[in-house]
């Protein structure tokens, strides 16, 4: 029986008055969502189970609708490669006289930053494993700006990770599905992400607004900000790992301090997912353990810096001493020095022939080792000496260093 | 445009025809644009579809049906973009009301008058969202950012019109 049969069947209600009751109602349903759910895009729960049903559907659809779209893209890289070939290749080899610079300096750089961790104390961070995904879909609205990629919790994803590219950061995890997961960015309205100023070593928050630079907010700096101040994650609340490229200072058209995004640089369709939920994962007292000091680079290391392990008081014992020097084909004249000044002369003499990272260890067993194995007030003494002598036999023509992993304890985020 | 002259002019309306295929092919065009591409460096706009059907039904017919199906493509909108759940709907709710309200000024006007009468609905749905926005976030969403998707959906308003055309004349009790 149809409503038009029934009793109701003669009442004449207006169209018009019927489309504005529907109207208000769809409206207080709508108002009824806003008001209700919870504001917090990282809070568990936030995201409910709508989303991730639209998001599992749209993982599919989105992966093949990007794949045209990406084999057109890489076609027409590989075409504009043939013509754009030399002077790319002339900007390359630029560039890569510049980046062995770097890298010397970085090299150095890296083995004093673990010696002054080491002889300091820092507890350092270990490594954060990650994993690579695929942008999928893209929002980038005013009043939202998200991507959805292509790993989920089955990958180990949870809320709360940070993403990057390979140029920088992109944003962090605010919803997980089995497979997929969803990316807010920092340019969103509702990120916020505590950066500092490389330079003045400032802290600031940077909020996004829905526009490609996001606002520098609660600047606190003593120093001031000029435009192309680095920007790097500060780590500060835990959200985010300290030192993460972010992007560098400009002036928006609205007169404040904005940043633009390093992560802007290209297309964000691979991403890296970092595994990392708050500093407590970091605070684990056998990964920060420090297993090995870094070989010293000075060569006249203060004695009050000196860590324990190698900083104790040397006894004057210098039979071993002597007997190492000789065995490791040191001069007469310095084998009669007094061992606390010869060792340090030793080790600069290894570490400038060798690489610290491919120094071969303190293992080759030399006679004094033995010897002073006889004797246990000679033993820091001799250990110290066994070193250098493994340094010195290192250093001698023909010696080939075996290689050695990486016990490096810091850990530089992998980009 | 004449009652014979437009596609499903003289016929009966069906939800589907006015309704449903216009709102499926909306739906198909926003997951379209939302892949992450970039020609020439930059991202590809993303017009916001729905607010010209807003415009286009409330034009049509006063019914019962596009409050709800705008408020379910709203959602899906919020759910797709990563929004916050309510906003599109609340949006897309306020245009399809101002443009019924004042349905009677607008049809049969000039396709500029009514392309105006297009932009100025966008707007005020523009600027709820932008309302609400800067109050669950705390802080004012960028007008640039505002200002690019606002002009993307400006040029949506052939389709709105399109939209009219076909179905305007369908039913003359509606004129």
């Amino acid at each position: 029986m149809s409503l038009r049969d029934g009793p109701l069947g003669d009442i004449k209600v207006p169209l018009t008055w019927s489309a504005a009751a529907a109207l208000v109602i769809a409206v207080i349903i709508a108002v009824a969502l806003l008001l209700t759910r919870s504001h917090d895009p990282v809070k568990a729960g936030a995201y409910d189970a709508a989303r991730h049903a639209v998001d599992a559907v749209e993982s599919p659809v989105g992966s093949a609708l990007s794949a045209p779209v990406r084999w057109t893209g890489d076609g027409v890289d590989y075409v504009r490669g043939y013509f754009f070939a030399v002077s790319e290749n002339r900007q390359l080899r630029a560039e890569l006289a510049k980046a062995h610079a770097t890298q010397d300096q970085l090299g150095a750089m890296q083995v004093e930053n673990a010696r002054l961790r080491a002889v300091l104390g820092i507890a350092t961070n270990p490594p954060l494993p990650h994993i690579a995904a695929e942008t999928i879909s893209d929002s980038h609205g005013p009043f939202a700006n998200t991507r959805l990629a292509n790993a989920g919790a089955g990958q180990g994803v949870t809320e709360g990770n940070p993403v990057i590219s390979e140029h920088g950061l992109v944003g962090r995890i605010v919803g997980v599905s089995k497979r997929v997961s969803r990316v807010l960015l920092l340019t969103d309205a509702e990120s916020r992400t505590p950066v500092l100023l490389v330079r003045t070593n400032g802290r600031a928050i940077l909020s996004g607004d829905g526009g490609e630079s996001p606002k520098l907010d609660y600047l606190r700096t003593s120093i001031g900000v000029k435009e192309g101040d680095r920007v790097l994650t500060s780590g500060d609340g835990g959200v985010f790992p300290r030192g993460l490229p972010v992007g560098t200072v400009v002036r928006g058209l609205d007169g404040g301090w904005h940043v633009a995004l390093d992560s802007d640089a290209a297309p964000i369709d691979y991403v890296q997912i970092l595994l990392f939920t708050d500093f407590s994962q970091l605070a684990q007292a056998q990964a920060l353990a420090p297993k090995e000091l870094p070989t010293a680079m000075t060569e006249e290391p203060n004695p009050s810096i000196a860590p324990p392990t190698t900083s104790a008081p040397v006894p004057a014992k210098p039979v071993p001493a002597k007997v190492v020097a000789a065995k490791a084909g040191a001069p007469k004249s310095d084998a009669s020095k007094p061992d606390a000044v010869k060792a340090p002369k030793a080790k600069l003499a290894s570490a400038s022939a060798v690489k610290p990272a491919s120094a071969k260890p303190a293992v080759a067993k030399p006679h004094a080792a033995k010897v002073a194995a006889s004797s246990d007030d000679a033993k820091p003494a001799t250990a110290k000496a066994a070193k250098s002598a493994s340094d010195a036999k290192a250093a001698s023509p023909g010696h080939k260093p075996k290689p050695k992993p990486s016990t490096t304890q810091y850990s530089d985020v992998p980009l | 445009m004449t009652a014979t002259s437009g596609f499903g002019a003289g016929k009966s309306m069906s939800p589907i025809g006015w309704l449903g295929v216009p709102i499926f092919l909306s739906a198909l065009a926003t997951i379209l644009l939302a892949t992450p591409i970039r020609i020439f460096g930059f991202s590809i706009p993303q017009p916001v579809f729905p607010l010209a059907l807003a415009f286009a039904w409330a034009l049509i017919r006063p019914s019962v049906l596009p409050p709800f199906v705008l408020l379910v493509m709203g959602l899906f909108l919020d759910v797709f973009w990563g929004g916050e759940p309510g906003l599109w709907p609340l949006c897309f709710l306020t245009a399809y009301a101002a443009v019924l309200a004042v349905r009677r000024l607008i049809l049969g006007q000039d396709f500029i008058v009514m392309w105006a009468s297009y932009a100025a609905a966008t707007a005020l749905a523009f600027a709820v969202g932008y309302g609400v926005m800067a109050m669950i976030a705390g802080a004012f969403p960028s007008l640039i950012a505002l200002g690019w998707q606002y002009l993307a959906t400006l040029i949506l308003f052939p389709f709105a019109h399109r939209l009219v055309g076909r179905f305007e004349d369908a039913d003359v009790r509606f004129r």
